[in-house]
């Protein structure tokens, strides 16, 4: 009897102690926090074109920015991909990045990497208000972002303030305005916002009228247009421009780390999402999330990224850490 | 005297002092567990103490903790007495009365198990969008966690001896006070550890709430943790959530009092007459009915709804199927490692009662209520700066799932061994077994039934665990959860439906081994 225990418990523990060994060969790891659907499709085609494995960690944005952190030089990630830039730069600022060489950086315009030329931009989002076609007309649209701050609009919007992506809005709102304003805007934010967990569900609030609005990145309602349309039917877009803080546009950012053991597997990978290929899931895919590469089209159902208006900041000067403590410290969690 | 000493007398001391070494073994295992349970807390522990009273001030006491603990102490106070409510008068009616199609119900009862928390509130949140905040909370908590409560009710309702309400009866008692007199007490310790681990649960518990849009402890930790990772204040909120457990323990332990409630003798309890409920029928059946509907029929319903929409192109199997094969080792090994090191635990808190015994019990069920973010952080940093070579492999993954679901495999596991007689350990031992080879050889093969049931509820967690399983895999580890999450976070409903439904086709078998298992169960 006890033979065929301690035989039974080690079929059962063995292979999962065994799990890590079965990698293939020499893979690139990439920590990922961009959508998983997105990155297996560059990971997919690279591997394809080129024959070098990739190994998907999946995370959330500033999660998987501080792991790196923690990790140092011992991090085992090759490559590093965000939903938005902030995380880039806390990496960045740990002196984590490897430089990118100018093949690589020529591939994507200027206003879509930061200047130190550290990491690049791989895809952009941009903010937007859906709101609900039935409950708000046209004319009765908020045209700044600070508006929604104001007391008329107390119960009438929603957002996911926890999310990375409302971060680097408000980070944004912290770079153009300041921080006296910014801390403002939250606690207005604070007494008007139905506060949700996730875009999805900021959006299906105001699609089942809930709320009038809500702030969100633009993709969600493509992205639920195309599918099943339950949780953004009722709604349309409203974009900000005007270069006001609510026309902000966050760049999806990809980098390559000082510690990597495959730097040049992980520089083609870079290279091979940034260029005409990996620019062409984007606009194929149902991602629909702006291309940023130079000379590549978006996926044609978005309004041109150019024509937005968006305001000018410079994507490392956006500060999530600063972002997070006034939401902390106007309640918002 | 000591000049007759026989051999048989030899042979009993010899049993008695092997026996103190088989109980040393097993309290020096049960140490280092304990003490590696204790790690969660001490990393807690060193995060308040290095951010010091300033820090803590500022990020405790401030109106959003009181929210959530506001929050938090209403969901408990009404999911708790209102689950015990519910279960007791399901258990009833299906156990005591002349239901029809009883079994039917009694597996339909046990059904919701099956499905991960955060898929009943998924399904409930397209079902009714606007249905959510507290109320949501409650209703799908309870619908969730009924099982919890109602398989021990059920069990315990079964064997219960009715020589004891056919005497209060035949005093004069109407059926309303021999209920609440003689049956409600004998099903206090059922009930209670039912709660308890409901309690756990919805103390740590994210997803659920989530999606149902209430603010908890759990949540606030989560959103804590993406936005500054491993910042001060998710760990701080965890330490209250460490005093809030400690006092969940409290009650139970004095609600639990000191009263046995042990059957007289070994012999047979007389089946019970099961009672005829007449006019009552209909809205009994009715009652059933709306809890099945609304806990199985609305998730597996919208599940349905997506797989339809997805059609064939959802089951992308390249993906699909390893993520099922490393789920299922995942939780196959992860629940085995669980059984094994609660064994010593369990084992002492029947042979040897005491109050290092408690200690190391509590130490255990604390973990239980932290939501796995907080487990996974302090061993990622523990790893990362003493113990790299540990970090992102399966033995820190595999530490983490017994932490975690250890106090739920202590339950199944202390009642069973509580049914192995002593004497026959140390049989075994004069008859020159070592002292671990004879407690395995009678105690641990007579609680085999109940260890596969503890395996069970840890293989049932496992299989759904999402945080600790993403922060501390080896790359490339895929699991259900995984992708179930990625997918609805990208709004994917339909591409995310398979992943539900294996989880769920993962679970039928634990909780068919549960039910099965709590057919023989025995309250200690």
């Amino acid at each position: 009897m006890s033979d065929r225990s301690a035989f039974w418990a080690a079929v059962l523990v063995l292979p999962a102690l065994s799990l890590p060994a079965q990698a293939q060969q020499d893979p690139i790891v990439v920590y990922n926090a961009q959508h998983e659907t997105l990155a297996q499709e560059w990971a997919t085609a690279f591997t394809e074109e080129t024959g070098i494995p990739v190994i998907i960690r999946q995370g959330a944005d500033v999660e998987v920015g501080n792991q790196i952190v923690q990790e140092g030089a011992n991090s085992p990630a090759d490559v590093f991909l965000t939903e938005n830039s902030p995380a880039m730069v806390l990496v960045d600022t740990a002196g984590l990045f490897a430089p990118l060489p100018p093949d690589i950086l020529d591939q994507v315009p200027a206003q879509f990497r930061p200047v130190d030329g550290n990491w690049i931009g791989i895809a952009a989002r941009s903010t937007v208000f859906a709101y609900n076609t039935e409950q708000l007309a046209p004319a009765e649209l908020p045209q700044s972002l600070a508006e929604l701050a104001e007391p008329e609009w107390q119960g009438r919007w929603a957002a996911s303030p926890s999310g990375a992506d409302f971060q680097a809005i408000v980070a944004a709102y912290l770079a153009l305005e300041g921080e006296d304003a910014t801390l403002s805007w939250l606690q207005g934010m604070a007494q008007n916002a139905l506060v949700v967990r996730g875009n999805r569900a900021a959006m299906a609030a105001a699609n089942s009228g809930e709320v009038d609005g809500a702030l969100i990145y633009h993709y969600y309602w493509f992205g639920d247009q195309a599918g099943t349309g339950e949780s953004s039917a009722n709604t349309a877009l409203h974009y900000f421009g005007k270069q006001d803080p609510g026309a902000f546009i966050s760049i999806s950012g990809g980098g390559v780390l000082a510690s990597s053991t495959h730097k040049d597997e992980a520089m083609a990978f870079l290279r091979f999402i940034t260029g005409p290929a990996g620019q062409a899931v984007l606009r194929e895919g149902t991602s629909f999330e702006y291309a940023v590469g130079s000379g590549e089209a978006s996926n044609p159902a978005l309004p041109p990224l150019l024509e937005l208006d968006a305001p000018e900041i410079d994507p490392s000067r956006l500060d999530t850490a600063r972002a997070a403590a006034l939401l902390t410290q106007a309640g918002l969690f | 005297m000591s000049a007759t000493t026989g051999p048989g007398t030899a042979g009993v001391r010899y049993g008695l002092a092997q026996w103190g070494t088989g109980k040393s073994v097993m309290l020096a295992a049960a140490l280092v567990t304990g003490l590696l349970s204790l790690l969660p807390l001490g990393f807690v522990l060193y995060v308040a103490v290095s951010s010091g009273w300033d820090t803590i001030q500022a990020l405790v006491l401030r109106p959003k903790v009181a929210e959530l603990l506001g929050n938090t102490l209403v969901l408990l106070a009404l999911v708790l007495p209102s689950s015990a409510v519910l279960a007791v008068a399901m258990a009833w009616l299906v156990e005591r009365t002349d239901l029809p199609f009883a079994r039917l119900w009694s597996w339909l009862a046990v059904a919701p198990l099956a499905l991960p928390a955060f898929v009943h509130s998924y399904a409930w949140s397209a079902f009714a969008p606007r249905f959510h905040g507290l109320w949501a909370a409650v209703l799908i908590s309870l619908l969730a966690y009924l099982p919890f409560i109602y398989l021990p009710v059920a069990a315990q309702m079964r064997r219960l001896d009715p020589a004891l309400e056919d005497m209060a009866r035949s005093m004069g008692k109407r059926p309303l006070a021999v209920f609440v007199l003689v049956v409600l007490p004998q099903l206090r310790l059922a009930i209670l550890g039912g709660a308890l681990l409901i309690g756990l649960h919805l103390l740590a518990e994210y997803g659920l709430f989530v999606l149902t849009r209430f603010d908890t402890f759990a949540t606030a930790i989560v959103d804590q943790f993406q936005a500054v990772y491993n910042g001060p204040s998710a760990n701080l909120l965890g330490g209250v959530l460490v005093l809030l457990c400690v006092a969940l323990l409290g009650i139970e332990a004095r609600l639990r009092g000191t009263e046995r409630y042990a059957r007289l003798g070994s012999g047979a309890a007389r089946q019970s007459q099961r009672r005829a409920l007449g006019r009552w029928r209909w809205p009994a059946l009715a009652f059933l009915l709306i809890f099945a509907l609304l806990s199985l029929a609305v998730p597996l319903g919208t599940l349905a709804r997506w797989l339809g929409s997805g059609g064939l192109a959802i089951w992308k199997l390249e993906f699909i199927l390893p993520a099922l094969a490393q789920t299922a080792l995942l939780a196959l090994s992860g629940a085995a490692l669980t059984t094994l090191a609660a064994l010593p635990v369990a084992w002492l808190a029947v042979r040897a009662p005491g109050r290092l015994q408690k200690l190391l019990e509590a130490g255990h069920a604390y973990v239980g209520a932290l939501p796995g973010v907080i487990i996974a952080l302090a061993l990622v940093s523990v790893t990362v700066r003493v113990a790299l070579p540990l970090y992102q492999t399966m033995a820190t993954l595999l530490l983490a799932y017994v932490l975690m679901f250890l106090p739920r495999a202590l339950v199944g596991l202390r009642t069973s061994i509580a049914q192995a007689p002593l004497e026959l350990e140390r049989t075994a031992q004069s008859l020159g077994r070592t002292p671990l080879m004879a407690i395995w050889h009678t105690t641990v093969r007579l609680a085999a039934p109940g260890a596969l049931a503890s395996a069970a509820m840890a293989a049932l967690g496992i299989t759904t665990e999402l945080t600790a399983t993403l922060m501390l895999a080896p790359n490339g580890t895929r699991t259900l959860a995984m992708r179930f999450w990625s997918y609805t976070s990208e709004l994917d409903l339909a591409a995310a439906a398979p992943y539900a439904l294996l989880m769920i086709v993962l679970s039928i078998p634990l909780v068919v081994l549960l039910q099965m298992q709590a057919d023989h169960f025995e309250q200690a």
